[in-house]
């Protein structure tokens, strides 16, 4: 691994770092698509500070310009929603593309083959982060690395600080305002910091794959956990493991680094989809079979008790509108549980079943 | 205006031209049901996970074949859709965070493929990344056909299903409970909109795609309440913009198409917030503000009214009871002189007959009494008279009084200046009317808020 290599991970893993702290609280909040509403619309942002510094890499401004937009964003998603006119998903559907187009127009017009092309603004350039260097108290340092460790830093002293704000504004916006806690300012600090991160993420990922660092680590997190601590802790764990997965996968495939980054927080997601034992597809339709067994022994053993504790299967299923193996399959539960037993095709119930029928809801058969 | 010429004549842009109509009707009518929906970003995320199919049927077909493009980029939107409705149904990811994975991670993957092909050796990758934006420079006859098949088999879909996808829409809860599939019917509409997005990827690309099944309908919703008519409008809106963003951009070299039609589109839906009738948000300002300003008067007219009766009318005790300044009260005076409701007496100022009448109303809509009986004498006979005057027993029915009274309220209604007799009976002044108009502006308001005690002092 060489210093390259090294610059290439470390500003990944400040951009997963970064965009994950806050990427956690605006999936809770329910405001995860405000992240893709600002990544595309800091565009006009960016190329504003591009001219106005005459088309040479500006990282302040370009912050600036795009923490500008970002707020701008904001404020026209929530006047939009706000005049009653258009619903809130609507309002950023037609809020971004516009901003996003003025600055794809932008660039198209005044800045074809300078350094501000197309493909960049979409999936960033990472490879590049070792040959912009800035010297820092004598030392020489990677400038996308020193960019996105204050940006990191900043959000994470932002979670640190105001955690329980933060905790309480995103749970229970009303009572946080009732204490005073100002959920309103928390909102706009959020916002502002996240199109910092943005911005910041914009030349190493790009506009629209920064929405998979902010968002998709989080989603992830979520579906494995229910405490908010570890919800953190695995989203930053995720966009680490897709950042040095991720790399090493480009070169070896020679594709876009960033491009296989999000790949891999994709396909850590759709394993969490799967496999996850709180939220998991299939843990969730084992559960939901369990469940739809249980109901039916319950009703098999209720049916049976009504009908004096004992019936022949075949008799029993008709009599429920189930077909044979749906019978077999209820019986079986219901012995599990020791409610009933077999015995040549006719259903006893134990004394635990009819226990178990007299204490269970009334069940109309 | 060359250039509009030009639509018939260059066969580049009338191609251009055409594809863009074709994805704003498209675009438009399908993106009505998806705003409807409240599945505005749906399309977003469609359009965005396009772009892995694109670069898969690329790599299959090892050539750029245009309708095995859109059909890649189609079904891998139809996938992402499919998979985010798994989300949403197994787990309790918030839908917003399902759109945003699907969204980035489609993408992400998308753009790793993309880099993938062009970093290799074949050489016809030349212009795929043109999806990302739309190219639509690049449209020629045969793509223009292809996008004109899958774009009308998404309206004749939406032709055939239209009642039902109309009931789906609206009440999705009674649509099943009718017997309609609601949520096949809901799947098919969403995989209308990966028809949409089929059709929109070569003008405005995967980027942009949202908007052009957002704005149209967003827009078109404002100046009508009806389904129909909003379709229509939408695919107007629609049609109009991609036309626009064409014609702009063979206007110049290197102006791109699809962030001009988006431009295009974004200002009509703009214009239709601000100036659309009934909803248009100027016509709220004024409305509201023509509503203070009533509220204002009436205030004025109320504090005229007690320093009237208790103690002196001039423009420094208004002044002073309304915390404001004399130069306001004054004008205020002079705004119930206007109506009739006031009139300067040397140097004092006094409330005319209608005035004090029109300030009794106002201390107490809901009582019993007199006044009460006036309102709703005045009320009645605005119901009652449409152009042709109004008689006396007709007055009785409506208002439910004995005849003997009915007489002496006609009579004071003439006093007051508020009605005068006519052939057919009698009928409401101009005056008359506007006092039975806020009479009844009033009445609504007292119904909306919680019964006052008591007049003004």
């Amino acid at each position: 691994m060489n210093p390259a290599d090294v610059v290439i991970v470390a500003t990944a893993l400040l951009v997963s770092s970064a965009a994950a702290l806050l990427g956690v609280f605006l999936v809770l909040r329910r405001m995860s698509l405000m992240s893709d509403a600002i990544s595309h619309a800091v565009l006009p942002g960016i190329v504003a500070a591009y001219w106005l510094t005459g088309g040479e890499a500006a990282t302040v401004p370009a912050l600036l310009g795009a923490g500008a937009m970002g707020l701008l964003t904001v404020s026209a998603v929530e006047l939009l929603a706000r005049s009653g006119r258009v619903r809130s998903d609507a309002a950023i559907g037609v809020v971004f593309p516009l901003f996003f187009s003025v600055g794809v127009i932008l660039v198209s017009m005044y800045f074809r083959d300078v350094h501000l092309d197309l493909d960049a603004v979409l999936y960033g350039e990472i490879a590049y982060a070792p040959f912009n260097t800035l010297t820092l108290l004598g030392h020489e340092l990677p400038e996308s690395v020193v960019l996105m460790g204050s940006l990191a830093l900043l959000n994470a002293l932002f979670v640190a600080l105001f955690y329980k704000e933060l905790k309480l504004a995103t749970f229970d916006a009303g009572l946080a305002a009732a204490l005073g806690f100002a959920p309103g300012l928390i909102h706009y600090l959020l916002m502002t910091l996240l199109s910092f991160t943005t911005v910041g993420a914009f030349q190493s990922v790009g506009a629209i794959l920064v929405i998979a660092f902010v968002i998709v680590p989080p989603a992830t997190a979520y579906l494995l956990t229910r405490r908010l601590p570890v919800m953190i802790g695995l989203s930053l764990l995720f966009g680490a493991l897709s950042s040095v997965a991720g790399y090493v996968l480009a070169i070896l495939l020679d594709a876009s680094i960033a491009g296989m980054m999000a790949t891999l927080l994709g396909v850590f997601f759709f394993a969490a989809l799967l496999f996850s034992p709180l939220e998991g597809i299939l843990a969730t339709r084992r559960r939901r079979a369990r469940q739809r067994r249980q109901v039916a022994a319950r009703l098999l053993v209720a049916h049976l008790a009504q009908a004096g504790g004992a019936g022949q299967l075949e008799e029993t299923a008709r009599q429920l509108g189930w077909t044979l193996p749906e019978a077999r399959t209820a019986l079986e539960t219901a012995r599990q549980g020791g409610w009933a037993r077999l015995e040549a095709g006719r259903v006893d119930l134990t004394p635990r079943g009819l226990e178990a029928a007299r204490q269970g809801p009334k069940l109309a058969v | 205006m060359n250039v509009l010429l030009e639509v018939f004549t260059d066969y580049t842009l009338r191609n251009v031209a055409l594809g863009s109509a074709l994805l704003g009707v498209v675009g438009g009518v399908v993106g009505a049901f998806a705003v409807l929906r409240r599945q505005s970003l749906l399309g977003d995320a469609l359009s965005h996970a396009a772009l892995p199919g694109i670069c898969l049927a690329f790599l299959l077909a090892g050539a750029k074949v245009p309708l095995l493009l859109l059909i890649g980029g189609g079904v891998a939107g139809w996938l992402a859709a499919l998979a985010m409705l798994a989300v949403l149904k197994y787990t309790r990811l918030p839908e917003d965070s399902a759109l945003g994975v699907m969204l980035s991670a489609f993408f992400g993957f998308g753009v790793a493929l993309l880099t993938f092909i062009q970093n290799g050796d074949n050489a016809n990758q030349a212009g795929l990344d043109k999806f990302l934006f739309g190219q639509a420079a690049t449209i020629v006859a045969a793509d223009v056909a292809t996008m004109a098949l899958i774009g009308g088999l998404a309206l004749v879909i939406v032709t055939l299903l239209y009642k039902e996808f109309k009931l789906v829409s609206f009440d999705p809860d009674y649509a099943s409970t009718l017997g309609f599939p609601a949520g096949r019917l809901g799947a098919l509409l969403t995989s209308l909109a990966a028809l949409a997005v089929m059709v929109g990827l070569q003008t405005v690309g995967v980027v942009l795609m949202s908007a052009m099944l957002v704005a149209p309908a967003a827009a078109a919703r404002q100046w009508t309440d009806r389904l129909g008519a909003m379709l229509a409008l939408s695919a107007l809106f629609g049609a109009a913009s991609g036309l626009t963003g064409a014609l702009i951009s063979a206007s110049a070299p290197q102006l791109p198409t699809g962030p001009f039609a988006i431009v295009a589109v974004s200002l009509i839906l703009i214009l239709s917030l601000l100036f659309a009738p009934l909803r248009g948000l100027v016509w709220d300002q004024l409305r509201s503000r023509g509503q203070r300003r009533t509220l204002q008067l009436d205030r004025a007219l109320l504090d005229a009214h007690v320093l009237y009766n208790h103690a002196e009318l001039s423009v420094a005790a208004l002044a002073a009871r309304q915390h404001t300044s004399e130069a306001t009260a004054a004008s205020r005076l002079r705004d119930l002189e206007a109506r009739g409701l006031a009139r300067p007496a040397e140097a004092r100022w006094t409330l005319t007959e209608s005035g004090l009448a029109q300030a009794r109303i106002l201390t107490g809509p809901g009582r019993g009494g007199p006044e009460r009986d006036l309102e709703r004498a005045l009320i009645a006979a605005a119901r009652l008279e449409e152009g042709q005057g109004v008689r006396l027993t007709a007055l009785r029915h409506e208002t439910g009084l004995p005849a003997g009274q009915v007489e002496a309220l006609a009579r004071e209604l003439v006093g007051l200046g508020w009605a005068e007799p006519c052939p057919a009976g009698w009928e409401l002044t101009e005056q008359g009317h506007a006092a039975a108009h806020r009479l009844e502006a009033q009445l609504r308001r007292a119904a909306l808020t919680p019964a006052r005690t008591g007049g003004a002092l």
